[in-house]
Parts: structure tokens; sequence; C-alpha cells
């Protein structure tokens, strides 16, 4: 119900309106000719003053703006690109410094490694001479010790068996005669005890 | 019930009646509209380039997007020969502008949906253009209507067609901007006096059928002054470098 009474109401205010626009229509304002005179001059007026402010004034200066922006922009890329050919400059005078440096760095260490080199080889040689020598001189000793061991243990049996001889028999032996059987027998074995 | 369409497009005087003569030149709600467009542009531009700062202001930048757009779109259309037109076809361009979009304000008159405004710019460009074109080429500016690589027999046809498409470039000119301005208001006052006269229960789709035009007529507005602008370039372009 409430849909139809919408529908109708819009057909009929079509009908309406649409006779409201036939009762009322007349022919296009534009072809009347009474205000063209009117209107021509009003636009060359206003059109005239519009182009000759616009040309005169206005637009030299907005080119000009632009003009002035470009160039200031175009000066200010320069200097940028010349303060990066100077920091480029810089930097590589600087890299050379480290570069320099670096190899003076080098140097100082080298030589302070080859001193301390030379210095330790030569404690390192004076040491081997010293262990040498000691060495040289334990071993004089050893031999000297090897050496007199045969006549000491020599010394010791001929004074053990006299002793003994003493102790077993009661009767003083002869030193001498002892002496002489000792050397005798441990010529025969002292191969076998020494070893060599 | 809604006012005819039409009405909005009649011309009445403000003020007395001013005459020259027989001429009768009083001042009109579209001479109103005609200084407001071109004070409105005035102050917009003088504003846009009164600093020059380096970095734009919104004003600044509006003046000089469009400077910038205008004396593109002649350097592309009509090359490098047309640039003592820029401040020209910059004027034309923006009063036509203008006008098409005061004419978008409600209860505002469009000063270039009439035939005799729109005809007589266009008229003015066609003198022109003809002017400047026998002034570069002398007669040689003839040969327009010649089209290079047309066979003979053909050529008293073509060189009729080109006379006429040529002549007929102030009117086409002129309607093109009339017919579209007048058409789309039209069209926006019928839907609006719908809305009327359908009121609250119906009148809700030629209101929303209002409000999708009028951003239609917005962009139309600035289409059909970018295309009188346009066609001027390239009728310029013909005239500075004849091609044929």
């Amino acid at each position: 119900m409430i849909k139809k009474i919408y529908f109708q109401s819009i057909f009929f205010s079509f009908l309406f309106s649409l006779e409201a626009f036939a009762a009322e229509s007349g022919g296009m304002p534009q072809l009347n000719p009474e205000f063209w005179i009117s209107q021509i001059f009003w636009l060359t007026l206003t059109f005239g003053i519009l182009y000759i402010i616009l040309s005169k004034l206005i637009l030299p200066k907005i080119s000009d703006n632009l003009e002035s922006r470009k160039s200031q922009i175009l000066e200010n890329i320069e200097a940028a690109e010349k303060q990066r050919e100077n920091s480029e400059e810089k930097l590589k005078e600087y890299e050379k410094i480290v570069s320099k440096s670096k190899l003076e760095a080098k140097d100082i260490f080298n030589q302070a490694r080859e001193k301390a080199l030379k210095d330790i080889n030569a404690k390192k040689e004076v040491l081997n001479r010293q262990i040498d020598e000691e060495i040289d001189k334990a071993e004089q000793e050893i031999k000297e010790l090897q050496n007199g061991a045969a006549e000491k243990i020599n010394k010791i049996a001929i004074e053990t068996s006299s002793e003994l001889i003493q102790k077993l028999i009661g009767a003083e032996v002869n030193n001498s005669s002892i002496s002489a059987i000792v050397d005798d027998l441990s010529k025969r074995s002292g191969d076998k005890y020494y070893g060599n | 019930m809604a006012s005819n369409p039409m009405t909005q497009f009649n011309v009445h005087r403000i003020g007395p009646e001013i005459k020259i003569g027989t001429f009768d030149i009083s001042f009109t709600n579209a001479s109103l509209f005609m200084i407001i467009s071109s004070v409105a542009i005035l102050l917009i531009f003088n504003l846009g380039s009164k600093k020059n700062s380096l970095i734009p202001n919104k004003i600044q930048l509006l003046a000089e997007l469009s400077y910038m757009f205008v004396s593109k779109m002649i350097s592309d259309t009509a090359g490098l020969k047309a640039k003592p037109y820029f401040a020209f076809i910059f004027s034309l361009f923006m009063f036509v502008l203008f006008c098409n979009m005061f004419g978008m304000i409600p209860y505002t008159f469009t000063v270039t949906s009439h035939i005799i405004v729109t005809f007589v710019l266009a008229a003015f460009i066609f003198i022109g253009v003809t002017v400047i074109g026998f002034i570069k080429h002398g007669f040689g500016y003839l040969k327009l209507f010649v089209p290079s690589g047309v066979p003979a027999v053909l050529l008293p046809l073509i060189v009729v067609i080109e006379i006429i498409s040529y002549l007929s470039r102030p009117i086409s000119l002129s309607v093109r901007l009339f017919a579209n301005m007048m058409a789309g208001h039209t069209m926006m006052k019928v839907f609006g006096g719908f809305v009327i006269s359908l009121g609250i229960v119906g009148g809700w789709l030629p209101l929303s059928f209002s409000v999708a035009l009028t951003g239609l007529e917005i962009l139309v507005a600035f289409l059909q002054a970018y295309v009188f602008a346009i066609l001027t370039c390239i009728y310029l372009n013909d005239a500075l470098n004849l091609h044929h």
C-alpha cells in the first residue's frame, strides 16, 4: 500500500513537473541579441585588461621566479659537487696519512722485533755456551770420578780383604800381596763388572 | 514548482542603461562574472608571484604549476615558436577555466554558456591565427589547404573540404564550449527541479544524480577550458609550422 502511494506520487509529480516545464519553456536566452553588444564589449574589456596585466606584470614575475629557483638549485648543486670533490680529496689525503703511518708502525714493529730477536739470540748463545761449559765441566768431573772409581774400589777391596783375612785367620797379611791378588782378580773380571 | 531550466542563462541589466551611440553596453550579470573571474585570476596569480621563496608556499605552487602546465601544453603542441603567444593562451585558458568554475557555484551566472562570448573568443583566435599564418608564410600559407601526397584527381575535392574545415574552426570551437556548458547546467537545473517537485519521498534519486552531475560538470568545466586552449595551440601550430 505504502509502496503504491510512493510510486503514484513519483509518477504524478513527474507529470506535473513536465507540464510545468512545457508551460514555461521559451527560447534560449543565448539567442536573444538584446545584450550581445554589451557582452562583447565587457568581454573585450575584461579579457583585454586581464591579458595586459598577466602578460606585462604577473607572468614575467612567475617566469623570473622559476628561473631564479632553477639557477639557485643549479648553483647549490654545483657547490655541493665542489664540496664533495673537496671532501673526497681530503679523504684521500687522510687515507694516505693513515697508510703512511701504518707503514711506519710496521717498520717500528719490525725493528723492535728484530732487536728483540737479536737480544734473545745473543742471550740464548751466552746461555748455551754457559750450559755447554757446565756440561763439559760435569762430564769431566764424571770422567774423573769414573777414572778414580776403579782405584778406589781396588783400595776398598784391598782394605776389606785384609780386614776379612785378619778376622778369619787372625794374622797380619801384607797389604802388597793382597793388592797384587786384587789387581789380578779385578783385571780378570773387570770386564764383567764395568761392561766396557 | 520548478522554474524553467533556461532562466539561469538570462542576462539582465545591473544598474542603469549605458548606451554608446545606438549600442547598449549596460553592465549586466554576465559582465559582473567576467570581472569576478578576471579579478580572481589576477588575485591568485598576483599572490602567487609576489614572494619569490625557494620553497614555494601553496598559492605560489599553484601559480607556478599552472604556469608550467600551460607552458608545457604550448611547447608540446605548437613548439618553441609559440612562446610569444604564451601570455595570450595562458590568459585564455585561465579566463575560460575560471568562468566555467564560477558557473558551478549555485546562483551564479556562467559566462561561457553564451554563444556570443565563446564565438567572440573563437573568432578572435581564428582571425589572429590566420593573420599570423599569412604574416609568417605570405601566400604560402594557402598551402595549408593543399595536403601533400594527394592524387591530382582528388585535389579539387580535398581543397574544398580543407577550406570548409578551416572556416568552420571558429564555429566548432565556440559551439563546443557553449553547448557543453549550457547542456550541463540545464541538466543540473532539470534534476534540481525534480528534487523539489518529487519532494521528500521521491527526491532522493534526482538528488543523487544531481550530486554526481556536479562532479561531472566540474570535470567538464576544466576539460572544456583545456580543450579550448589546446585547440588554440593546434591552430597556432598550423600557422607557425606549416606542415603540408
